[in-house]
């Protein structure tokens, strides 16, 4: 299947394809990341984690309309209060569903994926009711439109740039609150151990629904991310959550260093294959990759050693 | 006679089930509503499997979609394969092949596609290939103690990737519209009204022939043994018992009855596509159970009945009440009805039926010695 390229067309084949698949690498982060703090830290399985990554996206949507009609002096930047906005809106729901939902569900966790998947289903006929069944796609500033040419048969887009910028910004900034900050020490002592931490004075309740509004808000920022990478519609999330779920699995329930590894290496085979395989047929030898993996070795590739 | 109440209550609510199928129903709908019915109790298969697995064993999986759309698919490729004849298919470039086949240059019949000229060998393919499959799925897992959340991520998995699977290799598969345009049963038009009925009979004999079936294995030793593991597994592991392999039965047992579920189906609609198989159609399975309740068998027939009737009707009219409804009704169910609806039976019912049942069939009994 390598015929017929030169080596140069090859290289910049792969340093296309590569950096296509770090884009798609970086939706895929956002979203594990989230996931891995919900599922990972506190093993909570939701699966209306696909429509808070949407309910982001349609932030953006509606930021880059409001920018474009009334604040058109600034809608070069919109881009960057619409994944703060997306970040507020989807941790608020987020911390709400937990409130009204997750906090009872703590003992069950396949009973919570049940009622988060008609969570899911709530969500995505809101999303129909209010911006319509069909795709909307968000207007770009025109300084996000271009690409950087490296030479003339390579091409690197600036928003794919920015994606990835941006996701570098968010996982430094979980890594720094979950492994240093007093917060995140908090957070981890409260998934070890509830009982113990309540004990010794830390507020769980308090603690879980942050816990769980990070993780949604960092969907919705997965959310704005992937505004510049498709068009946004009411299901677009759920065709990515089994994805999601595989990432945080394959990478290690426990770890976040393992997510973003397992993120990087199911994103980067499945866009690399894509070029020479069909799409779907990627699609399916990675994801049975990861499955035959994991049934080998059901803890994930990395995981922590802890006594349960 | 001496039964106990508990199972005189039994024989009486399932001949009550049977009653309602048989000879109620079909009295009092038009076909077409009749033909709904039939669509309906297909998935019922489906629940009666999931409460072996899910409600005595606790193996949720949410995947239950792939074994009722191989069943279905294998159904789909012996009825699709008589539909092909040369006579039937003259027209295409390559005649006596699936016209999906042509459409998409494929100029002879896939190797696996063969054996499915027979009639025999489909009708074993119906359960044999989900049970296999399941059996496969479930060997992987149980032996490393997969179980929980994990085992119903990777279901779903599994099933996403089947439905990307067939609608990406739709020369060999039909793509996303599935395996259309079915006509004869061994030479037996199933698209007319007479054949719906009798499918529809064929469909209920076998749902109640399988509820005996999973009713007996309930009440054996084996059922008692499940539930221990779902409550204990480690007591049970250290009993003596292999877990791994009352698992992988649970699972195959409901896939295979996903199976037979898939192939009545693929009759009864006629035509079968990815639709049915991927993770929507699997959790809505699911949600059919825990409605009814996951711990009753005529619970789990009465829920799939009571949430497909409710979808119709709702649909009809309005369309989006409806995905709410369904919503709120997942979440209703988990957080105020574990035990579905016959749990609520259970509670407040029960008691009065049992003084019912034992005063009516109090004449039955042999005088207390």
């Amino acid at each position: 299947m390598l015929w017929g390229y030169s080596f140069s067309d090859l290289t910049s084949i792969f340093v296309m394809q590569s950096f296509a698949g770090l884009i798609l690498f970086s939706v895929f982060l956002l979203m594990a990341l989230g996931l891995a703090i919900v599922f990972g830290q506190m093993g909570v399985i939701n699966m209306a984690h696909g429509e808070f990554m949407i309910l982001g996206a349609y932030t953006t949507y509606v930021c880059s309309q409001v920018f474009s009609r009334w604040i058109p002096t600034l809608f070069g930047a919109y881009f960057f209060i619409a994944v703060i906005l997306a970040f507020i809106v989807a941790g608020a729901v987020g911390m709400l569903l937990e409130w009204g939902l997750i906090r009872f569900l703590y003992r069950r966790p396949l009973d919570t994926l049940l009622a988060t998947w008609g969570v899911s289903l709530m969500l995505q006929q809101l999303f129909r009711s209010v911006f319509g069944a069909r795709e909307v796609g968000v207007q770009l500033p025109d300084w996000m439109m271009g690409s950087f040419n490296l030479n003339e048969t390579t091409q690197i887009p600036v928003n794919g740039v920015i994606v990835v910028g941006l996701t570098f910004f968010i996982t430094l900034g979980i890594y720094a609150l979950l492994l240093k900050s007093r917060w995140g020490c908090q957070v981890r002592a409260v998934m070890q151990n509830r009982s113990m931490a309540g004990a010794v004075g830390i507020n769980t309740e308090w603690i879980d629904r942050l816990t769980f509004g990070l993780g949604c808000g960092v969907a919705g920022v997965a959310g704005a991310a992937f505004t510049m990478i498709g068009s946004t519609s009411p299901t677009a999330g759920q065709q990515y959550i089994v994805d999601t779920f595989l990432v945080v699995a394959f990478g290690g329930t426990q770890s976040l260093g393992g997510t973003i590894a397992s993120a990087f290496s199911i994103s980067q085979a499945r866009s690399i294959l894509e070029f020479f395989l069909s799409g779907s047929m990627a699609q399916v030898i990675v994801l049975l990759t990861v499955i035959g993996i994991l049934m080998l070795r059901p803890q994930g590739l990395f995981s922590m050693k802890v006594r349960r | 006679m001496s039964l106990s109440i508990q199972k005189r209550k039994d024989i009486i609510f399932f001949s009550i089930l049977a009653c309602f199928l048989l000879v109620v129903l079909p009295g009092g709908l038009e076909p077409f509503r009749l033909n709904l019915v039939g669509k309906y109790l297909t998935y019922a298969f489906v629940t009666i499997g999931l409460v072996v697995c899910w409600g005595d064993a606790g193996i949720l999986s949410l995947g239950q979609g792939i074994f009722f759309g191989l069943g279905g698919y294998c159904m789909a490729m012996f009825l699709k394969l008589q539909a092909s004849t040369v006579e039937a298919t003259k027209n295409q470039s390559t005649p006596g092949i699936p016209d999906f086949m042509d459409w998409n240059q494929i100029t002879a019949l896939p190797w696996f596609w063969k054996p499915f000229h027979s009639l025999p060998f489909s009708l074993i393919a119906v359960m044999a290939v989900p049970a296999a499959l399941a059996a496969l799925i479930g060997f992987a897992m149980f032996r490393r103690q997969v179980g929980g959340t994990y085992f119903a991520i990777i279901t779903q998995a599994i099933a996403s990737v089947l439905t990307i699977l067939i609608i990406g290799q739709q020369g060999y598969t039909g793509g996303v519209n599935g395996i259309t345009d079915l006509r004869t049963l061994d030479g037996w038009d199933i698209r007319t009204d007479h054949a719906k009925l009798v499918l529809y009979y064929i469909g209920v004999v076998l749902l109640l022939a399988c509820m005996l079936f999973v009713w007996f294995v309930r009440s054996s030793k084996l059922g008692r043994i499940l539930h221990a593991m779902r409550d204990q597994e480690n007591r049970v592991r250290f009993s003596g018992y292999n877990v791994v392999n009352f698992k992988i039965f649970a699972f195959t047992l409901s896939a295979a009855m996903a199976g037979i579920g898939g192939a009545l189906f693929t009759l009864e609609v006629g035509f079968m596509s990815p639709t049915f198989v991927g993770i929507v159609p699997s959790i809505d399975m699911v949600i059919y159970c825990a409605v009814g309740g996951r711990n009753s068998l005529l619970g789990a027939v009465y829920g799939t009945l009571l949430v497909n009737w409710a979808r119709t009707s709702f649909s009809e009219s309005m369309p989006e009440i409806w995905t709410f409804a369904m919503g709120a009704l997942f979440i209703g169910v988990v957080l105020f009805l574990p035990g579905g609806l016959s749990s609520l039976y259970q509670n407040y019912l029960d008691r009065y039926m049992t003084r019912l049942v034992a005063a009516l069939t109090a004449r039955f009994k042999p005088a207390r010695v």
